[in-house]
């Protein structure tokens, strides 16, 4: 008898398919969702703030009175009436005169970025993205058999300097920056004012598009956030948004802003991948954005949020072991921190799970398999006195760690390439 | 030569020496070993009023894994008419249990759980029969160096080893008592945790440089290690099932892993690794190894069902890794394999073992 694989269809999977491999970092996650765990590692708003019950009212009168264009199939652009209230959703972000015509209705914002990545990138392409980055716009990035290249971050956002060395570096193969400058996923850090103009301007020069993804910028926790790109420029930036944070990620609703040759792209793009997007999930938005005081429910997240940011970072002021440092984010969901030399956050997984704590380790973020030194914490999800005991155990496991460490000595600085993809190394989207 | 050593949990180097070469148990009767051609399953059929219950779940490293066992035993009994569901072990359990007790409980969960006895124990206090081996079995086969010493006092054969918790090393100093490790068991050395399955936290160290890094993996997991000399050879699993006329070895499934290495991305992807059934042996050897796994399966007492890990050497003997009490079942697991290969049908099997395990509870 000859032996199995178990998978008959070894030898005929695309190329972009190697490296979908089982992780046991993913893994570590399914124990992550157990109420015991107190998990810092989602990326989930907190929906329990939203008036549930209205909702509720609101969607069932939607199937029972509009139900003949809700639950039809729709156009491949989205509704027209939902992409005006888009438009005034962009206009409180500071991009005013944005045509509803030029707006492209998403299967969320991951759908914009995997269309934009359609578009345009060819395999062996280069895209310039934050050091670290989001790991769904990896995902994106890799399928489309794309190369990432890191350029680095300090407090302020991209560092100038080292966007303008990694173009010199990458020469014409870079299509695009793909940045996300306000409250940044995993990071927490914001491009400041005057970078702003500099990066465009950087960009701009260099002939390279940039794809600017906002998912969190009306999460502000101290007056508003700075313009977004693309409320700067009008050419040469793509604007990525969605509706996850600020109503329901459950509707899968996102959008993207796009002159009008690539708008048109985009939509045939989008009509050969999905025909359309849900119409009921686009009109569960656009009723809310009507008829529900949806300005008041951004404050109320600003509020909860800002809360448990200050909870965070009190604690991890408190409890975590000295040469941790984390920053400081003035809005968003996340804070990026960074280990004690000689700690490695993926390695110390499987003691944070058997402390009851998880993270996400940094390795999630990079391409490259760099980040072992760093973790992204989330306080969106957990309340404050349940994010203080999740820092209190990940602080006892740092402890545990660098006593292991001082027995054994450091890790080595690297332990080379990972086998699978960064999202081997992050949870799956549903883990709050 | 190296001078072979009986490890024990919490004494690090102990004077006593095992046997110079492994030894293989002295074939008394010939070895049973299920297949088409050999051993017809005797299924026995399920009462009607049959209920089961699959526990997956938990709260271990093995969680995703055990989700995946639980779900295929569901569908299997589901699919041989038994009425079952599938629960976590969480503090819903016991009360669910209490007010609605099934014939009988299979236990999908891997890991502490599962596998360490406690479980077991608490059913056995509620009075809810389980497939599967006892508290006592388990807590035995789940603790790795208390396996191994059953073995060895059986004089099964089991790679030489050495078992330390983390803080013999911050007592004594890594750098000492690794080079005395080293100098013992000599290069390559498979560490791993004393607990835990999946081949989580395990790693095969050829370079002594690389020992501190593979013990720091190790201690992620669990706070004792079980370094072991690295035997060369086939990595071969054999699953033992008892139908209800003694325990039968199914046919070894032999293990190639594309990389060479058998760790969690291999165990649980389709495609990275290619598992041979029967393993390709000559049948002596094949014969030597299900004797072996028998053998091993009796030591320790364990019960029903069990999944023996061996290591076949260049000169045709088999090596026992460890036993699990409660084997894989997802589509890459050996166990199910093992199964198929017997031409064996997964859910008679499993209902064969469910009705043996509620006469036990009724008994």
């Amino acid at each position: 008898m000859t032996g199995t694989t178990q998978d008959d269809y070894t030898d005929r999977y695309a190329r972009r398919v190697r490296g979908m491999t089982a992780s046991e970092i993913r893994a570590l996650f399914s124990v992550a969702s157990r109420p015991e765990v107190v998990s810092l590692a989602g990326g989930s708003p907190y929906i329990a703030a939203l008036p549930l019950d209205a909702v509720g009212e609101m969607l069932g009168r939607l199937a029972s009175e509009q139900g003949a264009v809700s639950l039809q199939y729709g156009i491949g652009q989205g509704m027209p009436d939902l992409r005006e209230r888009i438009c005034e959703v962009m206009s409180l972000s500071g991009i005013d005169g944005a045509s509803p015509d030029d707006v492209v209705v998403t299967v969320g914002g991951q759908q914009a970025l995997d269309l934009l990545a359609r578009l345009f990138l060819d395999p062996g392409d280069v895209v310039l993205a934050e050091a670290p980055t989001y790991v769904g716009a990896l995902g994106v990035f890799q399928a489309a058999q794309a190369q990432v290249r890191h350029v680095a971050m300090d407090a302020d956002g991209l560092v100038p300097a080292a966007l303008e060395e990694a173009i010199a570096q990458v020469g014409g193969r870079a299509k695009f920056l793909y940045t996300i400058p306000t409250y940044q996923n995993p990071a927490g850090v914001t491009l400041s004012e005057s970078r702003r103009e500099e990066i465009l301007d950087i960009c701009q020069r260099a002939g390279l598009l940039v794809v600017e993804d906002d998912p969190y910028g009306m999460l502000s926790f101290e007056g508003d956030a700075p313009l977004p790109l693309r409320a700067r420029r009008r050419d040469g930036v793509f604007y990525v948004s969605t509706f996850s944070k600020t109503f329901a990620p459950g509707l899968r609703v996102g959008w993207v802003l796009a002159p009008h040759a690539v708008r048109e792209k985009l939509v045939m793009a989008s009509e050969a991948a999905i025909l359309c997007p849900s119409a009921f999930a686009q009109a569960a938005v656009t009723q809310y954005l009507s008829t529900m005081p949806w300005r008041e429910q951004i404050k109320t997240y600003r509020e909860i949020y800002r809360e448990r940011r200050d909870a965070l970072l009190l604690a991890l002021g408190d409890l975590m072991p000295a040469g941790t440092t984390w920053t400081h984010p003035q809005g968003g969901l996340f804070v990026w921190a960074t280990l004690p030399d000689g700690l490695d956050s993926k390695a110390m997984m499987p003691r944070a799970i058997a402390a009851r704590v998880a993270y996400v380790p940094g390795t999630g973020f990079y391409a490259d398999g760099t980040g072992r030194r760093n973790m992204r914490l989330n306080f969106s999800f957990s309340d404050p006195a349940r994010l203080r005991e999740g820092v209190r155990r990940l602080a006892g496991v740092m402890e545990q760690e660098l006593a292991m460490r001082a027995v054994f000595g450091p890790g080595p600085e690297s332990r080379g390439r990972r086998r699978g993809p960064a999202a081997a190394d992050a949870p799956g989207p549903d883990l709050a | 030569m190296i001078k072979p050593m009986r490890g024990t949990r919490d004494e690090s180097f102990p004077g006593s020496a095992g046997s110079a070469q492994p030894t293989v148990p002295a074939m008394s009767t010939a070895p049973v070993v299920a297949g088409p051609a050999t051993t017809a399953p005797s299924y026995s059929v399920p009462p009607d009023d049959l209920t089961v219950v699959v526990l997956a779940g938990g709260l271990s490293y093995e969680r995703d894994v055990s989700l995946r066992s639980g779900r295929r035993v569901l569908d299997a009994l589901r699919g041989a008419g038994v009425t079952a569901s599938m629960r976590d072990a969480d503090a819903t359990l016991l009360p669910y249990l209490r007010d609605d007790p099934p014939s009988a409980v299979v236990i999908a969960l891997h890991g502490a759980t599962g596998e360490d006895g406690s479980l077991r124990g608490v059913l056995d206090l509620s009075g809810i029969p389980y497939v599967g081996c006892d508290a006592r079995a388990s807590r035995l086969a789940w603790d790795k160096p208390s396996a191994k010493s059953m073995l060895r006092d059986r004089d099964i054969p089991t790679p030489d080893w050495v078992a330390l918790p983390h803080d013999r090393f911050s007592e004594l100093g890594a750098v000492a008592v690794l080079d005395r490790i080293v100098d013992r068991l000599g290069l390559p050395l498979m560490v791993k945790p004393a607990q835990g399955g999946s081949g989580l936290g395990a790693a095969v160290v050829r370079d002594a440089s690389a020992l501190p890094a593979a013990m720091v993996g190790c201690f992620a997991y669990d706070s004792t290690a079980l370094v072991e000399r690295f035997v060369p050879g086939m990595d071969v699993a054999v699953s033992i099932v008892d139908l209800g006329d003694g325990p039968q070895a199914l046919p070894p499934v032999e293990i190639v892993p594309r990389d060479g290495v058998y760790d969690y991305a291999a165990r649980y992807t389709a495609g990275l690794t290619t598992w041979h059934t029967p393993a390709r042996l000559a049948p002596e050897v094949a014969a030597r190894v299900a004797d072996v796994g028998l053998a091993a399966h009796h030591a320790l007492g364990l019960r029903d069902l069990s999944r023996v890990d061996l290591i076949v050497d260049e000169a045709g003997f088999p090596h026992v890794l460890g036993l699990n009490v409660s084997p894989g079942m997802t589509e890459t697991s050996l166990l199910p394999l093992a199964v198929q290969a017997a031409g064996w049908d997964f859910g008679k099997m499993l209902v064969t073992l469910v009705g043996r395990a509620a006469a036990r509870g009724a008994e």
